[in-house]
C-alpha cells in the first residue's frame, strides 16, 4: 500500500511554470510553429487543389475502400480470436507435442513480415494450382481477398494467442487454487474467475493489435485488394494528384485516433471498481 | 530445374541475388536504427519537458507517425519528397527532374515510425528513474547535461532495452515494405525470382525463412547486449 496522502508524507507542489522565455519554450514554440505551418500548408494545398469533379468521382471509391479495410480487419480479428484460443492453450500446456508446434507457429508468424506471409499465401500457393484444383480449393486461393483474410487471420491469431497467454498468466496462481478449494471445476474457474481478471489486462494489447491490423491492412493493396490504400493508389495512378495520399492519411489517422480513444474509454469504464 | 540449383549461387541460381537482398535489408535496418534512436530520444525529451508547447509538439509527432500505416508513410515520404524537392529545384532550374533515392526514403519513413514508438519506450523508462538520481547528480556538482549523460542515460538504456529490442524486430520486418518502392531487398529479389522461375512458394518460403534467421540472429545479439549491460543489477 502506498502511503500517498497520509500526513506523514509531504508531497511537493508542482514547480511553478517558468517565467519569461527559457530555451525549452523557445524550441517548443518553434516546433509548434513548424507543425502549425505544416498543417496550414496541407489545408492550403487541399483548398487550392480542390476539385469538385475529382471529389465526386473518387469519394465513393474511398468510402468503399474504407469499408473493405474495416471489413478485412473485423473478419480477420474475429477468426484470429477464435484460432488464438487453441493456440494459447497449446502454448501453455506442458506437453511438448502441443507446446512445440504452438511455439513454432507463433514464432513463425511473429518473426516474419506480414507482407511476406501474404505473398507466400497469395502467390506461393499458386504454385500448387493442380493440387488445389484437385481438392477444390483453387477458387479460394485464386481470390486476393480470401488470401488476404487467411494471411491476416493466421497472423493475428499468433499475436492474439500471445496476448491471451500473457493475460491468463498474469492472474496469480492463488486465484486458481482459491477457486479449486471452493469446488469450482477448471472450466468454471476459467470463465468465472480467471478470464474476467485476465481480460482487463488484455484489453489494451488487444486494442493495440486491432490498431496494428488497421495499419497493417494497407499492404493488401499490393496484392490487388482495393481497400482504402488500394483505392488511394488507384486514384493516384490515374490523377497524379498528391492530395489523394493526403486524404488517405487523414482518414487513416482519424480511424486510428477514434479507435484509440474508444479503447481508452472502455478501459476507464471497466476498471472503475479498481480506482481508489 | 531442381530446388538446389534454383537457390544456388551459380549462374542459374538466385542465391546471389537473394544474398544481395539480405545485404540491402540488413543495411537499411542498421542505417535506420541510429536515426530512429536519436530522434526517438529527442522526442522523448520533448515529451517530458516541463514546457507545455514542447510536450505538445512531441505528442503531435507521435500521434501522426503511430497513427499512419507504415506503407502510407513510406509513400508520403517517397512521392511527397519527390514532388516537394522538385518544386524547390524548379525555381532555380526549370525542367530539372528529381529522383528520390528509395533507400533514403525508406530510411526516413521507417525512422519516423521507429522513433515515434521509441519515444514512448524512452518516456516510460524515464519514469522508472527516481528523481533522486538527478538530485544526486546535481548535488555532486554535475551539470544538467553531465547528469543526463553520466547518471541517467546508463540506467535508462538498461530499462529501455527490452522495449527497444522489440522495436528492432519490428523494424526488421517493416523493411519488407520498401520492396514496394523498388528497393532490391529480400522480398523484392525473391518476388523477381518467383516471377521468373514460377516457383513462387519456394522463393517466398525462402524469404520468410531468411527473415526468421535474421530475427534469431537479432535475438542472440540482443541477449548478448542485455548480458553486457548487466541486467541483474537494475533490480532495486
Amino acid at each position: 500500500m502506498s502511503l500517498a496522502g497520509s500526513p506523514s508524507e509531504t508531497i511537493d507542489p508542482p514547480p511553478p511554470p517558468a517565467r519569461g522565455w527559457p530555451r525549452e519554450r523557445i524550441v517548443g514554440t518553434a516546433l509548434l510553429g513548424l507543425w502549425t505551418l505544416l498543417g496550414l500548408g496541407i489545408i492550403l494545398f487541399l483548398i487550392r487543389s480542390w476539385d469538385p469533379d475529382l471529389f465526386a468521382k473518387y469519394a465513393p471509391f474511398y468510402l468503399s475502400g474504407l469499408g473493405v479495410t474495416l471489413a478485412l480487419v473485423a473478419i480477420s480479428s474475429l477468426i484470429g480470436a477464435v484460432l488464438s484460443i487453441p493456440i494459447a492453450y497449446a502454448r501453455m500446456s506442458k506437453n511438448p507435442l502441443l507446446y512445440g508446434p504452438a511455439y513454432a507457429y507463433v514464432y513463425f508468424f511473429r518473426g516474419t513480415p506480414l507482407l511476406a506471409q501474404t505473398f507466400l499465401i497469395y502467390y506461393g500457393f499458386g504454385s500448387f494450382r493442380p493440387q488445389l484444383e484437385a481438392i477444390g480449393l483453387w477458387g479460394f486461393f485464386r481470390e486476393a481477398w480470401y488470401c488476404a483474410i487467411l494471411a491476416f487471420s493466421l497472423n493475428t491469431a499468433a499475436y492474439q494467442a500471445e496476448i491471451l497467454r500473457g493475460a491468463i498468466e498474469s492472474v496469480p496462481k492463488g486465484q486458481w487454487e482459491g477457486a479449486t478449494s471452493l469446488g469450482l471445476s477448471k472450466l468454471q474457474t476459467l470463465y468465472k474467475v480467471i478470464l474476467p481478471q485476465a481480460l482487463i489486462v488484455a484489453l489494451r494489447p488487444y486494442g493495440n493489435e486491432i490498431i496494428l491490423m488497421i495499419k497493417g491492412s494497407a499492404i493488401v493493396a499490393i496484392i490487388t485488394v482495393y481497400d482504402l490504400m488500394g483505392e488511394t493508389r488507384r486514384a493516384y495512378s490515374r490523377t497524379f494528384d498528391f492530395q489523394t495520399y493526403i486524404w488517405a492519411a487523414l482518414i487513416y489517422l482519424s480511424v486510428v485516433e477514434t479507435l484509440r480513444h474508444a479503447i481508452e474509454w472502455i478501459e476507464r469504464r471497466i476498471t472503475r471498481h479498481l480506482k481508489r | 530445374m531442381d530446388v538446389w540449383t534454383l537457390i544456388s549461387f551459380g549462374p542459374d541460381g538466385w542465391g546471389d541475388d537473394i544474398a544481395y537482398g539480405v545485404l540491402v535489408t540488413a543495411s537499411l535496418a542498421l542505417a535506420t536504427l541510429p536515426l530512429g534512436l536519436f530522434v526517438g530520444f529527442m522526442v522523448a525529451l520533448a515529451k517530458r519537458s516541463p514546457d507545455k508547447t514542447l510536450r505538445l509538439a512531441g505528442d503531435i509527432y507521435t500521434t501522426i507517425f503511430r497513427g499512419l500505416p507504415e506503407l502510407l508513410t513510406l509513400f508520403l515520404v517517397f512521392y511527397g519528397a519527390q514532388i516537394g524537392i522538385q518544386q524547390i529545384v524548379r525555381v532555380f532550374d526549370p525542367g530539372a527532374s528529381i529522383e528520390v533515392n528509395s533507400f533514403v526514403a525508406g530510411m526516413v519513413a521507417l525512422g519516423a515510425v521507429f522513433s515515434s514508438y521509441a519515444s514512448e519506450v524512452f518516456l516510460s523508462a524515464f519514469r522508472a528513474i527516481p528523481k533522486g538520481q538527478y538530485e544526486g547528480g546535481y548535488s555532486i556538482g554535475l551539470s544538467k547535461g553531465q547528469t543526463m549523460r553520466l547518471v541517467v542515460l546508463p540506467q535508462l538504456i538498461k530499462i529501455a532495452l527490452p522495449g527497444l529490442s522489440n522495436l528492432w524486430l519490428i523494424l526488421l520486418k517493416d523493411t519488407a515494405l520498401v520492396s514496394v518502392i523498388g528497393l532490391a531487398d529480400i522480398l523484392r529479389q525473391s518476388s523477381i525470382a518467383a516471377r521468373v522461375t514460377k516457383e513462387a512458394f519456394l522463393f517466398f518460403g525462402l524469404a520468410c525463412l531468411i527473415y526468421l534467421v535474421l530475427a534469431i540472429i537479432s535475438s542472440v545479439g540482443i541477449g548478448a547486449i542485455e548480458r553486457a549491460v548487466g541486467k541483474a543489477d537494475i533490480q532495486r
